[in-house]
């Protein structure tokens, strides 16, 4: 018998300037992370609406992650500074609804940053695949 | 228990009827029941003499409703407002949603308003009449052979117990003396929930927020939510919802409504008053002025008209998202 | 409904050697809007191009996804590859299934799976996809440069030169700047006045450029390639083109006690003045403050000895009203006040002043004729102490100074002290220091030379106390190698003040919507890859407004700028990005909210009516966003609470489909 192992689904979206890139470099470079993480290109971090992580939480996602330009990089001056406030806020907001705080995240990764993108994934992977599947913000009618 | 006297609120309002200053009044009128004032406009004296209310039950926010009237009046509206309600007036007016000239505020003082939910539990249901008397609100209801008299004070709507602040942030005439902002205790509840584990915070909010019929009248009472179409109602946002379905829906609704306010709610607190399931909606909202507070410095949203919003606003030392539960009192 | 077409490369193995391609392609095939599916060994080249050309004719188009390496690498390939088949190039999505899978992921289950759900994402999305057409708006080929010192100068100059006209504002009534008050430049020594008024006269001269002294801007309304600028050219009582900058007028003129800004207050001017010799424009101008016929009438010598008959007591401010394709700033700096600093007797002793007082005590041109001397008495100094870092690098003391290093003052202190050694071997002179900083070229075998040749005391310390006794400042300092206490009989002390923005930077930075930093320099678009343009298009940096610079640095950015502004102007019309943010008017509150957050100041508001239902008319406050200015960061679709806002090319709902399809 086939025992599968519990997989976890993660949204990563990336800023277009720094992250994405920096996802790229980590293919280029071929630093492995869990098939599991699938991105989203985003211009800038700050054009992530909250209801975007909502609704991939809706849809069965068991962590979201945000990535952007490292503060003081955003190709657009000021993004990753919004969105800095914008998921503290945020996150803050689901962790008092009771959401479990480790299944999102907001990580800074530089274009030249291949190995730390791969390294985050990684690590986030593993931490929200310890979680097991995403229970309180689920929409059971969008399971299959 | 108010101060002021609705006689005195009549006279000030007929007075610049009558010397032309304004066209109307936005003030209260009586409901179907003693305690059930409702929002309505007067043209003359006389129509005040006839139908204006002013008592312990006299909550409503008026600040919203001049996004509406002042669009379609002739002249100048008077409007009566609380100090809490001048902050909502002065954070609509940051966003522009009406002209300043189209409005004379007459502030007023105010002692705190009653929750007839608590009046209730007092007196017991079948209220026939309910007037004041001094410090006392004096109910007869259908059942009791006497009429009840309650300590006003024992019935403040939580917003009043945990008053944020006496003083007129705006308006064209004063009656009474200016008050002061006050210190009160109005996060203890979210740092009592903070302080909860994650599981017993969850099973609190799944509890409440289980409760919501999506009836909107949180939204539709909210100063803050003066959007030509909320995103909920607009198909095109592909956020629609109109019920709560479900539990994440519940949450969704509530969450993204508290996050479109974030910055921008002075905490007045009309939606948890006028939420016909009592859910406690204030907290979230207070949770993100809370939240704001602690990591961006202390805001009061209206304090000030064209104040800049933290979350439209940021400094380049701004905590990052991972560390804002570092050192977070918390059982494990 | 749009008809897909799905590409899936192979990149030879890179891709096809972990992602079953067959597969892929397969499962795409039915999603739906895909009529046509197919894979290839390499869709970016000739043949894969050819093979796109091909699927979109004969299966009739209209969207295309392409499965492949990253949209970063190939993007704009594709983009291409549409336009040639007749497609509007933005009708192209990618799903990057090598960079972010197949090299990532070892595993062909787990990568093939992998590589379908990226493909239904970018599916997903181009189903919603809209043909977007940049816009185009026309460029004035005429700049403003604002600040006439020598970063406005330089950046004029070399802006003519292309052939484009330039005017330059300056707020003083002559152009030149802080340049024009040093007396000589490190680390070579020469004048500044010799260097620089050739300069001046070649600004006066240029047939391109306009001076607009002795005025300011008030109103900047437009944007990149169409600024609409209002200056203000105060009145000076002097008509501009009949003067001939005799100076008659400035000798007979009875106000005489007036202090003169362009030495620092040390000496005075007339009420009627020339700033200096080599003034551009070199006409009078009457301070109205000091005038007596301006104030009350009495007096009018000034117009009885003028041959040429240019006093004018009735001028008025005139209002110009110009357009410009570009503007750039060069509005510079100042020494910071020494009021705050009492512990160095700024106030106390009229022998403790600032290293730009210095410049002008040593100057030939200055109040003293360039004889060092004390400002109190009129003594040789012989003992010297240099005070460095006064307010700068100043971290505990925000309300006085500046957290900042000041930059140009080591160098400067090193050539005060050179040059005073130099000219009067009889002096001693100390540097006290808290570091020596000296990268340029050249800079620090200058510095070496005035320790070791010159014989300058370089102390690294800091000075604690200053208290003026008879005619000696008394020195209180501490010298941290030789760790212990220094006290100082000075003559003359030498206050090194941290520099700032001028107090004109913060209005103006309003006016033009570009940002600044906490210290109101303004910020650039990029610190490193566009350090002279600002984040507001058509808005260029020039100088110390954007931070502290010495003389060749800033000549360097000046040019710089002036060749971003030269590239700007050749063009007859911008093309746009095209995925830029849209105000839906319908939604829009015209709350603010999105105007905030916007760094580039694309968002305005009009009140506009709105026919309603019941036929009546309603007039809303609603947002606009300029297209040629946005940039596509959808800062603003975030902060709309009503959901207004969204952004071409990622809009909420193709977002929104791509979590969909991820998560499905």
């Amino acid at each position: 018998m086939q025992v599968t192992e519990y997989k976890p689904l993660i949204v990563a979206f990336c800023c277009n300037w720094c992250s994405y890139a920096g996802a790229d470099l980590a293919g280029n470079n071929r630093l492995a992370y869990p098939a599991d993480v699938k991105i989203i290109r985003v211009p800038c971090s700050c054009r992530v609406n909250p209801t975007f992580i909502l609704r991939a939480f809706q849809r069965g996602a068991d962590g979201v992650i945000i990535c952007g330009c490292h503060p003081g990089d955003c190709h657009y001056t000021s993004g990753n500074y919004y969105t800095r406030r914008r998921m503290a806020t945020l996150f803050s907001m689901l962790d008092f609804l009771g959401i479990e705080r480790e299944r999102t995240r907001v990580e800074w990764v530089s274009a030249a940053e291949g190995a730390k993108f791969a390294a985050t994934m990684n690590e986030f992977a593993q931490k929200v695949a310890a979680l097991g599947e995403n229970k309180r913000l689920e929409d059971l009618r969008c399971k299959k | 228990m108010q101060k002021i006297t609705r006689e005195q609120l009549i006279d000030q309002a007929s007075e610049l009827l009558a010397n032309g200053t304004v066209s109307t009044v936005l003030g209260w009128g009586a409901g179907e029941f003693g305690y059930d004032v409702t929002p309505t406009l007067f043209k003359t004296a006389e129509e005040m003499q006839n139908g204006f209310v002013f008592n312990d039950f006299c909550g409503a926010n008026f600040s919203k409703y001049l996004v509406s009237k002042t669009k379609t009046l002739e002249g100048k509206l008077l409007v009566f407002l609380k100090p809490c309600d001048t902050y909502s007036f002065n954070q609509l007016l940051t966003e522009h949603r009406f002209d300043r000239e189209k409005v004379y505020v007459v502030g007023i003082p105010c002692e705190g308003m009653a929750d007839i939910a608590k009046v209730k539990e007092i007196s017991g249901e079948g209220i026939s009449s309910i007037a004041s008397d001094g410090d006392r609100i004096v109910v007869t209801t259908l059942y009791a052979d006497a009429p009840v008299k309650i300590d006003a004070r024992n019935v403040l709507a939580e917003r009043c117990i945990h008053c944020k602040s006496k003083k007129h942030v705006a308006y064209d005439t004063l009656l009474g003396e200016e008050g002061d902002v006050v210190a009160s205790a109005r996060f203890d509840e979210v740092t009592r929930l903070e302080s909860m584990t994650p599981d017993e915070r969850f099973a609190f909010w799944q509890n409440e927020l289980s409760k919501c019929i999506r009836c909107n009248a949180c939204r539709d009472a909210c100063p803050a939510c003066t959007c030509e179409t909320c995103v909920f109602d607009n198909p095109k946002s592909g956020v629609e919802n109109k019920s709560p379905s479900n539990s994440f829906e519940e949450q969704m609704f509530h969450i993204i409504r508290a996050f479109h306010v974030a910055g921008r709610c002075t905490d007045c607190g009309e939606c948890a008053r006028v939420c016909p399931q009592n859910i406690p909606l204030h907290l979230l909202n207070r949770k993100f002025i809370k939240d704001i507070n602690t990591f961006y410095g202390e805001y009061q949203a209206g304090a000030e008209v064209g104040s800049r919003s933290p979350l439209t606003d940021y400094t380049t030392e701004d905590l990052e998202p991972s560390e804002i539960f570092v050192g977070r009192n918390e059982h494990a | 409904m749009q008809r897909v077409g799905v590409f899936v490369c192979w990149c030879g193995s890179n891709i096809a050697g972990t992602v079953d391609v067959q597969a892929v392609s397969e499962a795409l095939k039915n999603e739906p809007g895909v009529v046509f599916s197919a894979n290839y060994q390499y869709m970016c080249s000739q043949a894969g191009q050819e093979m796109i050309k091909t699927a979109v004719k004969e299966h009739h188009l209209t969207g295309i996804v392409v499965c492949s390496c990253s949209p970063r690498m190939h993007e704009a390939t594709f983009r291409k590859t549409a336009v040639a088949a007749g497609l509007n190039p933005y009708m192209v999505e990618i799903a990057n299934i090598r960079e972010q899978c197949s090299w990532v992921h070892k595993d062909v289950t787990a990568g093939t799976e992998k590589a379908i759900i990226l493909g239904k994402a970018a599916i997903a999305k181009v189903n919603l996809n809209t043909p977007l057409t940049p816009g185009e708006s026309p460029v004035t080929k005429r700049a403003l440069v604002i600040g006439g010192g020598i970063a406005g100068i330089q950046t004029a100059l070399d802006i003519a030169d292309a052939g484009f006209p330039v005017d330059v504002v300056e707020k003083q009534p002559t152009i030149g700047g802080k340049m024009a008050q040093l007396d000589k430049t490190f680390p070579t020594l020469d004048c500044a006045a010799c260097i620089l008024t050739p300069k001046m006269v070649d600004v006066a001269q240029n047939d391109k450029i306009r001076i607009f002294s002795y005025s300011e801007v008030t109103d900047v309304r437009g944007f990149v390639g169409n600024f609409d600028v209002t200056i203000k050219k105060k009145a000076r009582f002097v008509k501009e083109d009949v003067c001939t900058g005799c100076g008659a007028c400035v000798e007979k003129c009875p106000m005489k006690k007036i202090p003169n800004e362009f030495n620092l207050g040390m000496d005075n001017r007339h009420a009627i003045y020339i700033p200096f010799a080599q003034a551009v424009p070199k006409v009078a101008t009457i301070d109205p403050d000091a005038c007596n016929m301006l104030k009350n009438g009495k007096c009018g010598i000034c117009s009885k000895v003028c041959a040429a008959g240019a006093i004018d007591y009735k001028q008025k401010d005139e209002i110009i009203e110009e357009t410009y394709g570009a503007i750039v700033v060069a509005t510079g700096f100042n020494p910071i006040s020494m009021e705050k600093f009492d512990e160095y007797a700024y106030s106390q002793s009229k022998d403790v002043i600032t290293s730009l007082e210095f410049e002008r005590l040593t100057n030939a041109a200055g109040p003293t004729a360039g004889m060092l001397v004390r400002p109190s008495d009129g003594k040789h100094p012989h003992t010297l102490v240099f005070v460095q870092c006064v307010g700068s690098r100043c971290e505990s003391c925000a309300e006085k100074g500046k957290e900042y290093c000041s930059k140009i003052c080591c160098m400067y202190t090193a050539k005060h002290a050179m040059l005073t050694r130099d000219k009067y071997p009889d002096t001693e002179v100390y540097v006290f220091y808290v570091d020596v900083r000296t990268p340029g070229k050249n800079f620090d075998e200058f510095y070496r030379r005035a320790v070791e040749e010159y014989g300058v005391k370089y102390v690294k310390g800091m000075v604690g106390k200053i208290v003026p006794e008879g005619d000696k400042l008394k020195v209180q300092a501490s010298d941290l190698i030789a760790n212990k206490q220094l006290h100082l009989d000075a003559d003359l002390v030498v206050l090194a003040a941290a520099i700032e923005p001028d107090h004109s930077a913060r209005p103006l930075a309003t006016m033009l919507t570009a940002s600044m930093d906490t210290n109101d320099f303004f910020t650039e678009a990029h610190p490193k890859l566009r350090p002279v343009e600002s984040p507001t298009a058509g808005v260029f940096l020039s100088g110390t407004c954007q931070g502290p610079k010495d003389i060749p640095e800033t000549v360097s950015q000046a040019g710089a700028a002036a060749s971003k502004v030269i590239g700007l102007l050749v063009k007859d019309k911008l093309t746009g990005n095209p995925c830029v943010a849209i105000a839906n008017e319908l939604t829009c509150n015209g709350c603010s909210s999105c105007e905030r957050v916007c760094p580039y100041g694309a968002i305005s508001y009009l009140d506009k009516e709105f026919r309603m239902p019941d036929r009546t008319t309603k007039i809303r406050r609603v947002a606009s966003v300029n297209p040629a200015v946005c940039q596509g960061c959808g800062a603003c679709t975030v902060a709309c609470p009503s959901g207004a806002m969204d952004l071409n090319g990622f809009m909420n709902n193709q977002i929104m489909a791509e979590v969909d399809a991820i998560c499905k």
